[in-house]
């Protein structure tokens, strides 16, 4: 029975994005609403981005010092550590996580009110692809944006780091530095950023999915909400794991 | 015009809608009344291409609805404007891009152009003043106003419009009545009214037609509601003692002065 219905909804899903990527009626009102999309779902979520980054930045780099950090280890194990778990995993795959949270949210609800008060029905009725007018801007909004707030967030993460070697005094900022410079590889970063465009996807897409497809009222749109939000972060981690061992 | 042959709708085992045939004519306030959970609903949802009929074929000018191309379909609800229940503004626009946006969306005339026809729709509605509000700022026959001057701004053939009058005072609902009447005869649009406000099927109904759990039960115009005998559609409408004893006092009326 559960099989049955993951099957029904991952054809619905097929359906809606085979519906959603079609060529815009006009594209200078796809191109408004995908500015506009970029505004909210990605300059409004820079500020978040920032401040979780840069905290989450300094726990790392005290956790490394004080707990893995021993006179026997080199001097740049903390800078090296905090560098590595910030471009591999937490600034694509943790803040896609968060980002699934908020953005996720935002967008299932959104559809969904408009859902339930009828505004798609009345795209649909215009003759309009209500799909592509509505889900296409977000999913190539948050595509374009999320490689961005990757990048401000390992960079908030670095400054959360240089702030407790300036401010807590954890470790020398010189010390710091070498680690963070130590047998740097560039591909590291892009992976972050690839994999952060697989889930900016899976965030716009599958919350899409939830929101669009509402049935009911208000309780229906929280749990939309709420659903989309959950299946989101469990594809995250899941294809987080896939494409960590793709693109190692 | 358009025409309803043999309509059916069932939603798994329930049946809700039984064989209605029914004709909606051009430059006429076409009517569907019914009790709540009559079936109007979801006729004019077929009506519209929302639901798809069981069985049955809609014809919009000889254009039969229900064997169209997917295409076509889209290319025919370019002449459809449709007003529902609860407006459904877009919230994140103002009154005057809810306005304009058919016409960006699909007018190849310019902007000022469209702007100028917007701005048209917006005066004929009375509604200039609110231009730049959004939906939230606005009460709800004001809203009912802006969601019709949308509908027309793509000057349609067809107009559709769902339970106008639900929510709002009896003056307002004679407001926005009137308004629809009004563009149905200055442009000549096939116009169909779902409503169970009775103010409505006295005042505008030209072509009336009474949905009964989901069989078409009755079809006429608003002065034969006065003198007809079906009594369910009698029950419907003069619901009430007060309302039944106007009747009478009508028909005793139109007898002695016909007499």
């Amino acid at each position: 029975m559960y099989l049955l219905k993951l099957l029904h909804s991952l054809g619905q899903y097929c359906m809606l994005m085979s519906r959603t990527f079609k060529r815009p009626e006009r594209f200078k009102m796809f191109f408004r609403k995908y500015y506009k999309e970029i505004l909210s779902l990605g300059i409004d979520s820079i500020g978040i981005v920032i401040l979780i980054s840069l905290f989450i930045g300094a726990v790392i780099c005290i956790q490394i010092k004080i707990n893995i950090q021993s006179p026997w280890m080199p001097i740049w194990v903390s800078g090296f550590t905090t560098r590595e778990i910030l471009l591999l995993e937490f600034s694509s795959s943790i803040m896609c996580l968060i980002l699934a949270g908020k953005v996720g949210s935002n967008i299932a609800s959104e559809l969904g009110t408009m859902r339930v008060t009828q505004q798609i029905d009345a795209l649909d009725i215009m003759g309009i692809n209500s799909a592509s007018y509505l889900i296409l801007p977000k999913i190539t909004a948050l595509i374009t944006i999320i490689p961005f707030l990757v990048i401000f967030s390992v960079g908030a993460g670095i400054i959360g780091a240089y702030l407790t070697a300036y401010l807590a005094h954890i470790l020398t900022p010189s010390d710091l530095t070498l680690g963070l410079q130590h047998d740097f590889h560039q591909w590291y970063f892009w992976m972050g950023v690839i994999k952060s465009l697989f889930f900016a996807f899976i965030i716009s897409s599958v919350s899409s999915y939830y929101g669009y497809t509402v049935k009911g009222g208000s309780i229906e749109v929280g749990r939309a909400s709420t659903d989309a939000v959950v299946t989101s972060s469990v594809l995250i981690l899941f294809s987080d794991m896939f494409l960590t061992q793709m693109l190692s | 015009m358009i025409k309803v042959e043999n309509l059916n709708k069932s939603f798994a085992d329930k049946h809700v809608l039984h064989d209605i045939c029914a004709t909606f004519h051009n430059g006429k306030t076409n009517l569907i009344i019914g009790q709540s959970g009559s079936g109007k609903t979801v006729l004019m949802n077929c009506l519209v291409g929302l639901l798809s009929p069981t069985s049955g074929h809609i014809f919009y000018d000889n254009r039969d609805i229900t064997t169209m191309s997917k295409q076509a379909q889209t290319m025919l609800r370019r002449e459809i404007g449709m007003l529902f229940q609860g407006a459904a503004l877009f919230d994140s626009l103002t009154v005057f891009e809810n306005v304009i946006f058919p016409l960006e969306m699909f007018s190849k005339k310019s902007y000022k152009e469209q702007k100028h026809r917007a701005l048209f729709c917006l005066d004929r509605v009375n509604l200039t003043e609110a231009q730049n509000k959004f939906p939230n700022e606005i009460s709800g026959g004001m809203q009912k106003r802006a969601a019709i001057a949308r509908a027309i701004a793509m000057e349609p053939k067809y107009l559709f419009c769902d339970e106008p009058n639900s929510g709002l005072d009896p003056k307002t609902s004679l407001v926005i009545d009137k308004l629809i009447n009004e563009i149905t005869h200055e442009n000549n649009i096939t116009t169909i009214v779902n409503t169970h406000d009775m103010n409505s099927v006295l005042g505008i109904g030209e072509n009336i037609l009474y949905i009964n759990k989901g069989y078409k039960a009755w079809q006429g115009t608003n002065k034969d509601v006065l003198t007809s005998n079906n009594q369910q559609l009698n029950d419907f409408i003069f619901a009430s003692d007060f309302s039944k004893q106007l009747k009478q006092d009508i028909i005793s009326h139109i007898n002695t002065h016909n007499s």
